[in-house]
């Protein structure tokens, strides 16, 4: 036993802010003072608070110290390890009460409103040490579908929990677990999609990389449920820290004789392999990502026949994402009825969402489904920073679409979402202020399908295009109000036409934003006009002769050198030299100039 | 590992390490041992050690012990404050065979060990 645990945040973001270097130092000064046995010092995965990074937490008091950097380790040890004194100026503000005492974590606003079960490790355990996840009910989860329950108990208690698939879709787990159970084969295979490629979701890597093992039993009980033994977990290799992890976890888990031949005695065999994806977003599409798998080139398939008929290599196979399987080992341990009795009628459970864009606590949040979208921006997520109004939340990136401002109180769920045009996708959320253009958004996420729509439907690949070509002639101020109506009908003709579920979503941000901004895409067209002062072509900054005192400051920072006017008089940029860097407005003391 | 047993065998094992890493719970006993300098010169570090080896031996897991600062009685260090049942109770003059006995008596049976509190000697 330990007096003390120091837990250091491992997760991409951290790692990034130096985080590994001060687990070193703090690991060497323990050592330096004779504490190994009474200090414990770990890398866990995400908080989830990545805004504040590097993160570290010390208990048992619970302290939060937030934003450490290497010169601070000392300190620490100094004050709060070896005299017993909480460092106070490293503490995260909200865990310091009035009174000056420490809150409970769960009691900020932050973690308050959280409900972690795919996360419940991560930050948590070491996800190097396969013994810290047995520590934690970790697979026993598999030990109790191997001894006690048949492979249709399994599914029975998947279906009834009312699990549906965490990528975006939605489909319910059971379901497709019962099918792939009732195919006849000689050979079945599970397959986990770790390719998470939305812009702004990081989900299915902080569980990777915070709790491989639990994604490493989930299969393991899938297996069981639908007679296979061969695993394959397909992950991007952008994301090393979680391919690392995961091979360790692997590693660990055969030398445990938990994966392999005869698992807990019971002559069930399972294994597991990695499969690193190259990065191409079609290949988080299933059949894209199986025909990946079998080595040829990541395109997708027609379906039927659906992978739990004929998938990986011809075989019955079921692909779920890693979040969906980081539910299951839960599931099991506690029941169908605990996890139905979270979130809404037809989306059980919780979600995680990954918090990103114009938002204050930027990170990781995982909620019971029903949760409204103002709980998670404003109580959550802290709102807008600087004070700016909320305008429109992107959820399930380039696949998902926009959620206006008035429609903040809806509940999330599935349906919901898909009912006001956007969708769930693997649940990163994006926030925008009154300073983003609702055009310049949907044609960022276009441009991110034109680059990544692998090019084998004609829909597709000339449609979305098209598209974006459009989309330049709006946000360039040279489309009419009939290329509006033209983008509207391409949008439904690449919908209905797209082989695969990258093509039939693509258009989901332009017809979302089409749908509730109109009015920005109208000002665009017909005024020429972009009322967020976003879009560079219809820009035009100006200097206000009032407010201008002739301070010089714009004219001599300006890279171009637009800005002419002598000192203490009234300056004045030539529009057709300024290059609308903001440069001047930026430095402007007087708030003399303006975008117009 | 072949059977659940086993696994549990390890789990339980494992426990011990990772216990305290967490707030200690209403329901908990939580263990400070005085360790600032006249603490520490008193000789609380082996008394901390000796906690924290019964703990584990016992597989005590509703137990959260650390460390804290002086309260200002240095004559009488090292001193061990148990909160168990909403009480405190102060341990003063403690050794290692004393913090063990604290253990069983106290935390395991819930009989506080008179003769050690502070104000009986």
């Amino acid at each position: 036993m330990f007096r003390s645990h120091i837990l250091v945040c491992g997760g991409t973001g951290c790692t990034s802010g130096n985080s590994m270097k001060i687990y070193d130092a703090l690991v060497a000064r323990i050592q330096k003072e004779g504490l190994e046995n009474e200090v414990h010092v770990t890398k866990t995965g995400c908080f989830g608070l990545c805004a504040l990074g590097p993160i570290m937490i010390v208990y048992p008091e619970g302290a939060f110290y937030s934003q450490v950097k290497l010169e601070d380790v000392d300190e620490i040890i100094d004050e709060h390890i070896i005299k017993g004194r909480i460092v106070t100026r490293l503490l995260y503000k909200e865990t310091v009460g009035e009174d000056g005492n420490i809150k409970a974590l769960n009691d900020t606003n932050f973690y308050k409103k959280q409900h972690r079960v795919a996360l419940r490790n991560c930050g948590v355990i070491n996800p190097e040490k396969i013994e810290e996840y047995i520590a934690y009910d970790g697979y026993e989860a598999l030990g109790k579908v191997l001894t006690e329950m048949t492979p249709q108990d399994v599914i029975d208690v998947i279906s009834k929990s009312g699990l549906r698939g965490r990528g975006g879709a939605g489909f319910p787990t059971g379901r497709k677990w019962q099918f792939a159970k009732n195919s006849v084969g000689d050979k079945k295979y599970v397959c986990c999609n770790a390719d998470e490629g939305d812009p702004g979701a990081f989900m299915d890597r902080s569980i990777l990389e915070g709790d491989p093992h639990a994604v490493i039993e989930a299969m393991a009980i899938a297996a069981y449920a639908i007679g296979a033994d061969q695993g394959y977990i397909y992950v991007r290799a952008e994301y090393p820290i979680a391919v690392q992890r995961l091979t360790i976890a692997i590693k660990q888990a055969r030398e445990y004789g938990l994966l392999g031949k005869d698992i807990f005695g019971t002559g069930f065999n399972f294994d597991l392999d990695i499969r690193l994806g190259a990065g191409a977003f079609v290949c988080g599409e299933e059949t894209a990502l199986m025909t990946s798998i079998e080595g040829h080139r990541g395109e997708p398939r027609p379906r039927p026949p659906f992978p739990a008929v004929k998938g990986l290599f011809g075989k019955p196979t079921i692909l779920n994402n890693v979040e969906t399987y980081a539910n299951v080992p839960q599931i099991i341990l506690k029941g169908a009825d605990w996890f139905a009795s979270m979130g809404t009628e037809k989306s059980r459970g919780t979600k995680v969402f990954a918090l990103g864009g114009k938002i204050h606590n930027t990170g990781l949040v995982e909620i019971p489904m029903g949760t409204t979208m103002r709980e998670i921006i404003y109580d959550i997520g802290g709102g807008c920073p600087n004070g700016k109004k909320f305008k429109a939340a992107q959820t399930g990136g380039p696949s998902g679409g926009c959620i206006p401002a008035h429609l903040i109180d809806t509940p999330i769920d599935y349906d919901n979402l898909i009912a006001i045009g956007s969708m769930m996708g693997s649940g990163g959320l994006i926030v925008m202020d009154e300073d983003n253009c609702m055009v310049d958004i949907a044609k960022f996420f276009l441009e991110f399908t034109v680059d990544e729509s692998c090019g084998k439907c004609t829909a597709c690949r000339i449609g979305t295009k098209r598209l974006y070509e459009m989309l330049c002639k709006v946000t360039d101020g040279t489309a009419t109000m009939e290329d509006l109506d033209k983008m509207e009908e391409l949008c439904y003709y690449i919908k209905e036409n797209s082989l695969c579920g990258l093509g039939q979503t693509a258009p989901n941000p332009v017809l979302s934003t089409l749908h509730y901004f109109r009015d920005e895409y109208e000002a665009h067209v017909k005024e020429k006009r972009c009322p967020a002062g976003v879009c560079k072509k219809l820009l035009r900054y100006q200097i206000v002769a009032d407010k201008c005192k002739g301070c010089t400051l714009c004219a001599r920072n300006c890279p171009v050198g637009a800005i002419s006017g002598t000192v203490k008089e009234p300056h004045v940029i030539d529009t057709d030299k300024c290059i609308k860097c903001g440069v001047c407005m930026e430095k402007c003391r007087f708030g003399a100039v303006i975008k117009a | 590992m072949k059977s659940l047993e086993e696994l549990k065998a390890l789990r339980d094992k494992m426990r011990s390490q990772t216990d305290n890493r967490a707030v200690a719970g209403s329901d908990e006993t939580v263990i400070k041992v005085g360790m600032a300098t006249c603490g520490i010169a008193a000789g609380a570090r082996p008394v901390l050690t000796a906690l924290l080896d019964e703990a584990e031996k016992r597989q005590l897991h509703n137990v959260s012990i650390s460390q804290t600062g002086c309260i200002g009685l240095c004559r009488l260090e090292p001193i061990v404050e148990v909160f168990k049942g909403g009480q405190k109770y102060t341990y003063v003059l403690m050794t290692p065979d004393k913090a063990k006995k604290v253990m069983a008596e106290h935390v395991v049976n819930g009989n506080p060990v008179k003769e050690y509190l502070i104000g009986e000697n």
